[in-house]
């Protein structure tokens, strides 16, 4: 589980969280969900240490993450940022295989290339695995950094806006795989995510955000209502049913 | 593998420059030892900076997450510069030329290592969070070091300042040999070390985010990769003089010809490159247009156009 | 607009200072009764205010048409391999034809400017919009290979020391009356500036909105090189090269107001002339009666002020 407790940060004089406490549960799907701005984002970046923590405290598994290093970090969770362009020109395969750095620190065994394989074909790509990262369509780079969070092999996988450039199949795809990471190999899934509805059709607990604060908490059916949906996004909002989820209908 | 065959090629290319440099138009007779002595000199000393300078770019561009900057725009030419203005300014021609060389240079090294990596360490220390504002800053930086250069140049009178002009730029030719060995060993303990951070760099080359998530311990090990930069900067400058834009041509080179990201390959392939373009530059101007010390510029005018091109092919981002 | 009529009177306090302060002790008032000090004042006091206000308004607006021109903030004729060129015209002038009238030499140096700003432009057209840093970066370079070129002309010459002059110290000690008219010539080519005002600002929207409003953009592009070039040749020769007004002012004036150039041309030339005035001012009065360049007083304050800019917010475009 990862214990969030008075998390609070500012940029500037800009409020961005405030005062966030919260119980992420383990081997479940967890949705952030939440208009522009809310702070989604942020809490994620600050769980995965990408930022600095300022107030409050997070803790992993038990662990205060301000106080364990960063290499054990690195075999207990992964974080995939929203990603901007690389300088570095590599090939599919060998930034997958950069997922089993925290494993293999440089020197790499036969066990980690097959995990590699393994990450490459759960995600299309072993056909591109030869190709450059600047010679493939933004949907499968995208790809290849999911396969890489996912070569990682860690418990927790934390993820932000992983459907981005991703076409309807491969969003699908993407969200079947990690119910998939949870329900067979008992991973815990943290992620942040923009169309509501993959939430709601995928995730196990879903977590409402607005202006920097958490607004609703629970499972998909007690969170995504029209009330809270409504309220949240400023917009009116109605939710149906599919497939025994809830279904949001936000678009007319 | 290509890239293997690529830097087999380049040290096979090394090694004919090298046996060009040595042999040609070499006299006959009792001169012959003499010559070939003093040319074996010059070359260790061009392979030298050439590696120095080569490893020192790969290893910045890495760190600055960025391909068009050097130490060298970043600033630390122009602060070489005012170094030699104000060691002139403070002990006259007679003191400066009577600096015994070790000392200077040892001072030189120690002195441009701690100020650079204050200054990249300030520039960079953020992460590469804001590259544009720490590119101008650099830049600005830069101007501002060549700005007070020519002030306190004002105080210096004629002879002072042309004492201080030589300095400004590379010669070759005044390369002391007695350098040699200190440099030698320097180079070889930086090229080393870089060697041993190869992994740890091509993680970091994965940006910000990526390399914090594989568990790279960026805050301490941007400073360790930015102080060997600016050790490995200074040997080279302090050797024979600031070639600003050597650097950007070498890592230029090597990008576009090691089509490759790690750095196992980037390294070793960039110290090549640089000694080999130092060596025929050396050459083409020693023995071809008869003036032994204008390197440098020729240098910049080459380097600049080859940049220019690559920038116009796109093939620099 | 409150920034002219502010400005506007800081200048007329600062340009009075300005005609008081000098090596000899002249009060303005006895100038209508003592023939010595009208002297003073009308061939050197006021000439050198004049040539200063002249120069600090025409390079801040050549300045902002720089940046208009290429679309990026991060711009001035220094950057751009405009003086350089021009010191390569006034060499190759001096070289072949020495005895040319002045006017020669200016066109001279106006159309080498000319063809390097072009030559500008047209390796930028090349790069990516989005690599907002390439673009001074290669200017930079462009910069450096240019200038390596007038360095080694110099050098064989025997006319370095002219070429570092004209490139490196920007300074008015030298000015009387009779030497510094072609600064007239700058300040007309900006005041050109500000009657296409409109167009320049509507090129800076893209080529395709300008030929959109019926605009056609090379000649706009032309229109605007030719004032740079103009007053960039202008400043070099009469002066020397001033660092950091074209760049700074213009962005220090489109923070507060934008980018209406029509609007904003005036503020960006007085606050060019008051920068460069109280630069001046400076220089004249740390070590009175002797003088620092305020080539060299920019170099610090222009870099200052631009760092300030840059650290003031978070990152800006």
């Amino acid at each position: 589980m990862i214990r969030i407790s008075g998390l609070g940060h500012r940029i500037g004089s800009a409020r961005i969280l405030d005062d966030i406490s919260a119980d992420l549960p383990r081997g479940a799907l967890t949705a952030l969900i939440g208009p522009n701005g809310a702070g989604k984002s942020t809490l994620l970046r600050l769980i995965g240490r990408l930022e600095t923590l300022q107030t409050g405290q997070i803790a992993l598994d038990g662990r205060d993450i301000r106080h364990t290093p960063t290499e054990a970090l690195a075999l207990r969770m992964a974080v995939l940022g929203q990603q901007t362009a690389i300088a570095s020109r590599l090939r599919l395969r060998e930034l997958v295989a950069f997922g089993r750095w925290p494993h293999h620190r440089g020197r790499p065994r036969p066990d980690d290339a097959r995990i590699v394989e393994d990450a490459l074909a759960a995600f299309g790509l072993l056909d591109l695995g030869g190709r450059f990262l600047d010679e493939v369509s933004g949907g499968q780079a995208q790809r290849a950094y999911l396969a890489m969070t996912v070569a990682q092999d860690t418990d927790w996988l934390l993820l932000d806006e992983p459907l981005n450039n991703l076409d309807m199949a491969h969003a699908r795809a993407l969200m079947a795989r990690l119910a998939e990471l949870v329900r067979e190999q008992k991973k815990s899934v943290v992620t942040v995510i923009h169309e509501v509805n993959y939430a709601a059709a995928w995730a196990d607990h879903v977590v409402a955000m607005k202006g920097g604060r958490i607004v609703a908490r629970g499972a998909p059916h007690e969170v995504l209502t029209s009330g809270i949906l409504t309220q949240l996004y400023d917009t009116p909002v109605e939710v149906g049913s599919h497939l025994g989820r809830p279904l949001i209908l936000h678009h007319a | 593998m290509a890239r293997r065959t690529v830097l087999l090629a380049l040290a096979a290319g090394l090694a004919a420059v090298s046996a060009i440099w040595m042999l040609q138009g070499l006299p006959s007779g009792p001169a012959r030892g003499f010559v070939l002595g003093l040319r074996a000199e010059r070359l260790a000393g061009l392979v030298l900076v050439g590696a120095s300078t080569g490893i020192a770019t790969i290893l910045f561009q890495t760190v600055a997450a960025n391909r068009v900057l050097t130490p060298q725009i970043m600033g630390f030419d122009a602060l070489y510069i005012l170094l030699q203005t104000l060691l002139v300014a403070a002990l006259g021609i007679a003191g400066f030329a009577a600096l015994p060389v070790w000392a200077k240079f040892a001072g030189e090294v120690g002195v441009m290592a701690l100020l650079s990596s204050l200054l990249f360490g300030a520039l960079l220390g953020q992460g590469t969070r804001d590259i544009p504002r720490m590119i101008l800053t650099g830049v600005i930086l830069g101007v501002m070091f060549r700005a007070l250069n020519a002030f306190i140049g004002r105080v210096l009178d004629p002879n002072e300042f042309a004492v201080v002009q030589q300095a400004s730029f590379a010669s070759f030719s005044k390369l002391d040999a007695t350098l040699l060995p200190a440099g030698l060993v320097l180079t070889l303990v930086g090229g080393i070390s870089a060697a041993r951070m190869a992994g740890r760099l091509d993680v970091l080359a994965l940006g910000r985010d990526s390399a914090i998530s594989l568990g790279l311990r960026q805050g301490r090990f941007v400073p360790m990769v930015l102080a060997l930069v600016a050790i490995m900067t200074s040997v080279a400058t302090a050797l024979v003089g600031p070639i600003t834009f050597f650097g950007l041509i070498v890592a230029g080179l090597t990008h576009g010809m090691m089509r490759s990201a790690r750095h196992a390959d980037l390294l070793p392939a960039a110290a090549l490159i640089a000694a080999i373009t130092l060596v025929l530059g050396q050459l083409g101007f020693e023995r071809l247009m008869g003036q032994a010390g204008f390197l440098s510029v020729g240098i910049e005018f080459a380097g600049g156009l080859f940049f220019l091109f690559l920038l116009i092919r796109g093939r620099i981002r | 607009m409150r920034l002219v009529p502010a400005g506007l009177a800081v200048l007329a306090l600062l340009a009075c200072a300005s005609l008081t302060v000098g090596a000899a002790s002249v009060s303005i008032l006895d100038a209508t009764r003592d023939p010595r000090a009208a002297l003073i004042l009308m061939e050197s006091r006021l000439p050198r205010t004049l040539a200063v206000i002249l120069t600090g308004a025409a390079l801040a607006v050549a300045g902002v048409v720089l940046q208009a021109l290429v679309r990026n903030r991060f711009v001035g004729p220094e950057t751009t391999g405009t003086a350089e060129s021009a010191a390569l015209g006034l060499l190759a002038v001096s070289v072949w034809a020495p005895a040319s009238p002045i006017w020669a030499k200016m066109v001279a140096a106006s159309l080498a400017a000319m063809a390097g700003t072009a030559l500008f432009v047209a390796v930028i057209r090349r790069i990516p919009v989005r690599e907002v840093m390439l673009v001074p970066i290669a200017g930079l370079v462009l910069s450096g290979v240019i200038g390596s070129v007038a360095t080694f002309v110099g050098w064989q010459t025997d006319l370095l020391q002219y070429v570092n002059a004209w490139l490196m110290a920007g300074e008015f000690s030298g000015v009387l009356a009779g030497r510094y008219e072609l600064l007239w010539v700058a300040a007309a080519a900006a005041g050109l500036a500000w009657f296409a005002a409109d167009r320049f600002a509507i090129l800076g929207l893209g080529e395709g909105v300008a030929t959109g409003l019926g605009l056609s953009p090379g000649g706009v592009m032309r229109l605007g090189l030719a004032v740079v070039a103009v007053v960039t040749a202008m400043v070099v020769t009469t002066v020397g090269m001033i660092p950091f007004v074209g760049l700074v002012v213009p962005n220090i004036v489109a923070r507060v107001m934008g980018d209406n150039l029509r609007a904003s041309i005036p503020a960006v030339a007085v606050l060019g002339a008051v920068l460069l005035l109280a630069c001046d001012l400076l220089g004249r009065l740390v070590r009175f009666p002797y003088e620092i360049p305020v080539g060299t007083i920019l170099g610090v304050v222009g870099a200052m002020i631009f760092l300030w800019l840059l650290y003031r917010r978070p990152a800006h475009g």
